[in-house]
């Protein structure tokens, strides 16, 4: 089973993750303020992810890890 | 037992540049120090080195730059107009500490000028090649044998300290020929580990940069460089004292105009007065110990150079007051005559003997 | 976590694991990634030396893991030519904005390009001067509004934009160019090939190779990254088309020497190997 992991110290919530996700699984978390201020992605259901790495490609701080 | 060859300053400096371990040279064409590229063209694919003609004499500045980085040992040459152009890339090298040296066979300025020998660009060389607080080591050679020297000792001060090394010569010099003994070719150079040759995996990552955006960071870094700076002025002042020991009108003169000096101070020796050089060869840091050493004797100082008068303010700075000094200068690339010089030291020997 | 999970993607060895600088959804950050992958791909970390430009990536320095040096603005192809004949077994890329590039730093990269320098360089064109706050850059499209050109960049008076790769493909001494985007999965993966075979072209001696990035400044444009991606598509693309604007190898050749040599086929004096034939 895939899964991704958000480092929020890398994250700058710039959101390309989340438009990047196919299966619509990544929002950027409203109530969760980084240490550099933003509001970092995280997965919202784990169960759906594919590994596709859409959203590492994506991302330009090499925040997100993917697993399968 | 090596032989004495005659040769062109230009080329001199050339050759003891290859003797001294510079297997890269970046350059663009000019007047009139084309023969020491030309030189370089013909010499560095017979000894594996790299001569390059670049774009611009910004473009070779910073080739020199990029090359010093990567550890070489590594020369750029022009003129007055090319040297200005420099100046961009001579302030990076000082502000990454990077060695390198700098070869200003000068001529007439401002703007193009004229291609005649000249010594217009002493402030340049020793007050602002480029922007920001720094400086750079200058020679300034006046025989064809010490521009041998000098380029060869420029490059093991360079790396000794560091900094980037000005040989500042002119066109007279540039383009006279006088016999030469070459230096011996270094088959040693020093380690560099600071250098961007590729970490091998071996060790963390060298980064040469001169950007510091905090600003404790730079004034820091600023204030350690001019700690060196001080111990390059402890040790590193040359200068030739010519019938000094008795001098009461010393001439101060260097590079080209030093030897018309030096012939009119024979000639005024000659007539009975007492008449010395102070010849500064290292332009920066300035000779003052020199100096000190003739403010007993001394009753008038006579600076003599091919500019409008520049290096006399800083014979004005070690003098503090306690010698007059005068200026005698031509410019716009005519060398003064020691018939001319004469007159001036029989002016102030007449006006000191009153 | 399963025995058998692995982990397919992460941050690459020879980006270092610092927060960069750029602003959120800055593509710079996408193209140093595949910088880094390229390198770790290769194995190449240890022999590289990167020149990094003025501009928003001047601080790229801290960022790869590999030698780095800052040039002066607009002189990184300089300074590379020089790291790579002092080291011609290093592998030696400059990293460009289009102002440090196709600006103040134009001559440099013409006859850097035209000299055949051996290097690789990746080209940044968001059309815009980043780091001094949104100047008009050379690659400003007509009628794009900049802080200094308030009204639009009037090409009557500031002139029209330099496409890059375009220009640099009259150049014999090219051996590649590609001009690409990151603004898609897609896209990226097509740039990361393009960014591989720009360095295997190097270690392989094919010659100068330089990868035109088309990208975005959410900042300076004043647009969200998703929405600057958006602006870029319309406008961008379409006068920056996305392809290969010049590959001596899939021409046949196995280098841009040779592609030269066959261009100039009918000059005697650059032939002195036919003379007297």
């Amino acid at each position: 089973m895939a899964r991704i992991i958000v480092d929020d110290y890398f994250c700058k919530g710039c959101g390309l993750c989340v438009d990047a996700c196919p299966v619509q699984i990544l929002e950027l978390d409203m109530a969760t303020i980084t240490e550099k201020g933003y509001h970092p992605a995280f997965c919202e259901d784990q169960s759906k992810c594919t590994g596709c790495m859409s959203c590492a490609l994506m991302c330009p701080d090499c925040a997100i890890k993917v697993m399968r | 037992m090596a032989e004495k060859v005659l040769m062109k300053g230009n080329e001199a400096m050339a050759e003891s540049a290859i003797r001294a371990g510079c297997r890269f040279f970046f350059g663009y064409p000019i007047t009139p120090q084309t023969e020491l590229a030309a030189y370089m063209s013909k010499q560095m694919p017979k000894c594996g080195g790299t001569y390059l003609q670049a774009e611009s004499e910004i473009a070779a500045i910073n080739m020199v730059y990029g090359a010093s980085a990567a550890g070489a040992r590594v020369m750029t040459s022009s003129s007055s107009p090319g040297i200005s152009l420099k100046g961009e890339g001579i302030s990076y090298m000082a502000g990454c500490d990077l060695p390198g040296v700098i070869v200003n066979v000068q001529r007439g300025g401002p703007g193009l000028g004229g291609i005649q020998p000249s010594q217009s660009d002493y402030w340049q060389a020793t007050r602002a090649t480029g922007h920001g607080d720094f400086q750079i080591m200058v020679y300034a050679p006046s025989t064809v044998q010490e521009m041998a020297d000098y380029a060869y000792l420029a490059f093991d001060k360079a790396d000794e300290y560091r900094i980037p090394v000005m040989i500042l010569a002119d066109g007279m010099l540039g383009q006279m020929m006088e016999p030469v003994l070459m230096p011996e070719p270094k088959d040693e150079l020093p380690e560099k580990p600071w250098a961007t040759t590729g970490h091998k995996n071996e060790r963390k990552h060298n980064i040469v940069d001169s950007l510091y955006l905090t600003p404790d960071a730079l004034e820091r870094l600023n204030r350690e460089r001019f700690e060196r700076y001080e111990v390059i002025k402890a040790n590193e002042q040359r200068a030739e004292l010519f019938m000094c020991d008795d001098a009461e009108i010393v001439l101060v003169a260097f590079g080209a105009s030093a030897r018309i000096a030096r012939s009119a101070v024979v000639a005024a020796r000659e007539q009975g007065i007492k008449a010395g050089l102070i010849r500064p060869i290292t332009l920066w840091p300035f000779p003052t110990d020199a100096f000190e050493s003739v403010m007993d004797t001394a009753r008038d100082f006579l600076v003599v150079e091919m500019n409008m008068g520049q290096m006399v303010e800083d014979v004005r700075l070690v003098s503090e007051g306690r010698v007059p000094v005068e200026f005698f200068g031509r410019t716009g690339g005519i060398i003064p005559t020691p018939a001319e010089v004469l007159k001036r030291i029989e002016a102030a020997h007449e006006r000191v003997g009153e | 976590m399963s025995a058998e999970e692995k982990v397919v993607f992460e941050r690459p060895h020879a980006l270092l694991p610092v927060i960069t600088n750029y602003c959120p959804g800055c593509p710079h950050g996408i193209v140093h990634r595949l910088v880094a992958e390229t390198i770790d791909e290769l194995g190449i970390e240890g022999e590289t030396v990167g020149v990094a430009p003025v501009g928003c990536a001047v601080t790229s320095v801290d960022f790869f893991g590999c030698d780095m040096i800052e040039a002066a603005h607009g002189r990184a192809p300089a300074v590379a030519t020089a790291v790579k004949r002092v080291h011609p077994n290093n592998v030696v890329f400059a990293y460009q904005g289009d102002g440090d590039l196709a600006s103040i730093g134009m001559a440099e990269t013409v006859h850097a390009a035209t000299r055949g320098e051996n290097i690789t360089v990746i080209f940044i064109n968001n059309a815009i001067y980043g780091m001094t706050g949104g100047q008009m850059a050379p690659t400003s499209l007509p009628h794009q509004i900049t802080q200094t050109s308030p009204y639009g960049r009037d090409t009557t008076t500031a002139g029209f934009p330099i496409r890059v790769s375009e220009l640099l493909s009259s150049l014999d001494g090219v051996a590649y160019l590609e001009r690409v985007t990151v603004d898609s999965p897609k896209n990226v993966r097509k740039a990361k090939k393009a960014i591989k075979k720009a360095f295997q072209n190097q270690i392989d001696g094919v010659g100068y190779s330089l990868i035109e990035v088309v990208s975005t400044c959410p900042t300076n444009w004043g647009l969200s990254p998703q929405d600057s991606f958006n602006w870029m598509r319309e406008n961008m693309l379409p006068y920056y088309p996305l392809g290969v604007y010049k590959d001596v190898v899939a021409d046949g050749f196995a280098n841009a020497a040779e592609a030269a040599a066959a261009r100039s086929a009918d000059c005697p004096v650059a032939h002195p190997e036919k003379a007297g034939a």
